[in-house]
């Protein structure tokens, strides 16, 4: 599911649920989730080398 | 705007108490007349512990007359902020979805403050759930500046601010999920820490987000914060408290890309004089990067919505019109978050953290602002920045949410105030609570520049 069809998505049901006022607060989070999608850290199933910082593993 | 009260510490309040020149139930009493006079208008308070403050001291002074001396919060006036648990209280959060709330025993932190002899004078207002960094949104009514009424003190522990500001406790206890203790600690020039995450125990503390949670105190100075710390954390490592020493030579991290694009004018004034005088005083500035920072908003964003949602995912079922319906909105978005989204977050905070850590390297700190505006109109939506209208809760996390997604110890020490006369704050970030905390009291005298613990009048 693209950012795209998640906001769509999540409007119609936000819309269904009579609630709104969340489309504004939706609308915020497809735009961090487009970001955090683009970023350098995600894995690539493709096994297409890494282009940035690999995420280290959790300490402890 | 009023002219502040003066803002005693309270390890010297422990001193006078002890050398015989005032009484716990003095101070006490004092604090009490200050809350009847001027709450009614702040709005600190949700509840005031007027009787049992007063049993607690009388007890104090007589114990420690007696010889029993259980440390420095012996008999000293502490609020906290309504989201710990007090024994046969509610804990309301601000919000009317705990109207029937009773807490069957006492928060950890509670228990400890307790034992070591606190007088806790009553529960401080904050922003419903502490999802909020102005305190507008609470089921008890929005809290004011003590400097200016139409102002918010921050929040969302901005009940526990204004009190300590006010002169109505000698320091409070709040909490921090994105920078709710050092944002109001900021906006109204107190010391404000938040510890390395899990150093002090949340048991007992209602959650907003249990990853980014952390405990700690909002009060006069570095050495209150200590003491406060101490009491409170599970292993303080902190044998006695630190002291101004020698700052020549120490090297603090200054990360201006990203930090400093949005700054209030008198903010950026104000700390780039704190650090002239800290050059000045042979302290090492050296820029650093956090490769990342344009990332912190949207990782914050999913794992703060997604976790607090979590929890109150069945409360908004069943009693969604007991929310402020701006908390109310902000929890509903978090369930809409896809698991994949939230796993992205949290391996973009393993990300964050390398490089905090790497920052940190061979450095004694990190130093940056701790508010980038200074206390905000009450019912403003959007604040301006330079040239910009910002939302007022993006621009007052954007500084210190960080340090809660990745668990490194910070606190902010008043470092000036703006033409208008209101408090600005400057954050030290460590690796380690303790070593912060002397890095802390070495560098205070300087960050403040002068001034006394106390915020000058305007």
């Amino acid at each position: 599911m693209t950012p795209e069809d998640w906001l769509e998505s999540a409007r119609a049901d936000a819309a269904r649920r009579g609630l709104p006022d969340l489309r504004a607060a939706l609308e915020g989070l497809a735009r961090a989730t487009g970001l955090l999608r683009a970023a350098d850290w995600n894995d690539d199933a493709s096994g297409a080398p890494e282009s940035g910082p690999q995420a280290p593993a959790p300490a402890g | 705007m009023t002219v502040p009260v003066e803002l005693p510490s309270l390890v010297d309040l422990a001193r006078a108490i002890r050398a015989g020149e005032t009484t716990s139930e003095s101070a006490t009493q004092r604090c009490l007349a200050v809350i009847r006079d001027r709450d009614p208008s702040i709005n600190a308070f949700i509840r005031v512990l007027d009787d049992t403050a007063l049993d607690t001291a009388r007890t104090a002074d007589r114990e420690l007359r007696s010889g029993r001396d259980r440390g420095l919060l012996h008999g000293i006036p502490i609020s906290i902020k309504d989201i710990f648990d007090m024994s046969g209280l509610p804990t309301t959060a601000a919000s009317h979805v705990r109207r029937e709330h009773v807490a069957s025993g006492d928060a950890t932190v509670v228990a400890r403050l307790r034992d070591a002899g606190a007088v806790l004078v009553g529960k401080t207002n904050l922003h419903e759930f502490a999802l909020g960094t102005t305190n507008e949104e609470s089921a008890y009514g929005p809290v004011h500046h003590p400097l200016d009424a139409s102002r918010s003190p921050g929040g969302s522990s901005g009940g526990s601010a204004a009190s300590v500001l006010a002169g109505m406790a000698y320091a409070s206890i709040g909490t921090d999920t994105g920078g709710s203790i050092r944002i109001p600690a900021a906006a109204c020039g107190l010391v404000g820490l938040k510890p390395r995450f899990r150093d002090v125990p949340t048991h007992g503390v209602v959650p907003l987000s249990a990853s980014l949670d952390h405990v700690g105190p909002l009060c006069a100075t570095v050495a209150d914060a200590a003491a406060i710390f101490r009491t409170i954390a599970d292993a303080p490592e902190l044998d006695g408290l630190p002291a101004p020493g020698l700052v020549r030579g120490l090297r603090l991290g200054v990360p201006r890309r990203y930090f400093f694009d949005l700054l209030d004018d008198d903010v950026a004034h104000a700390f780039e004089t704190t650090c002239r005088r800290l050059t000045d005083a042979g302290v090492i500035l050296e820029d650093v990067v956090v490769p990342h920072a344009s990332a912190i908003a949207a990782i914050y964003l999913q794992v703060a919505l997604t976790e607090a949602a979590a929890f109150h995912a069945r409360t908004l079922e069943s009693r969604p019109d007991d929310y402020t319906p701006t908390v109310r909105v902000r929890l509903e978005a978090g369930r809409y978050v896809l698991a994949e989204d939230y796993l992205r977050a949290l391996r973009g905070r393993d990300v964050l953290r390398a490089e905090v850590a790497a920052a940190l390297d061979s450095r004694d700190g990190l130093l940056l602002p701790s508010l980038a505006v200074p206390a905000t109109p009450l019912g403003a939506a959007t604040v301006r920045v330079g040239t910009v209208d910002e939302p007022v809760r993006n621009v007052t996390l954007r500084l210190t949410q960080l340090f809660n997604l990745t668990g490194h110890p910070a606190i902010t020490v008043p470092c000036g105030v703006t033409s208008g006369g209101l408090p600005i704050g400057a954050q030290l970030v460590g690796s380690a609570t303790a070593a912060l905390l002397h890095v802390a009291a070495a560098l205070e005298a300087h960050i403040r520049g002068g001034r006394p613990a106390s915020v000058p009048l305007a």
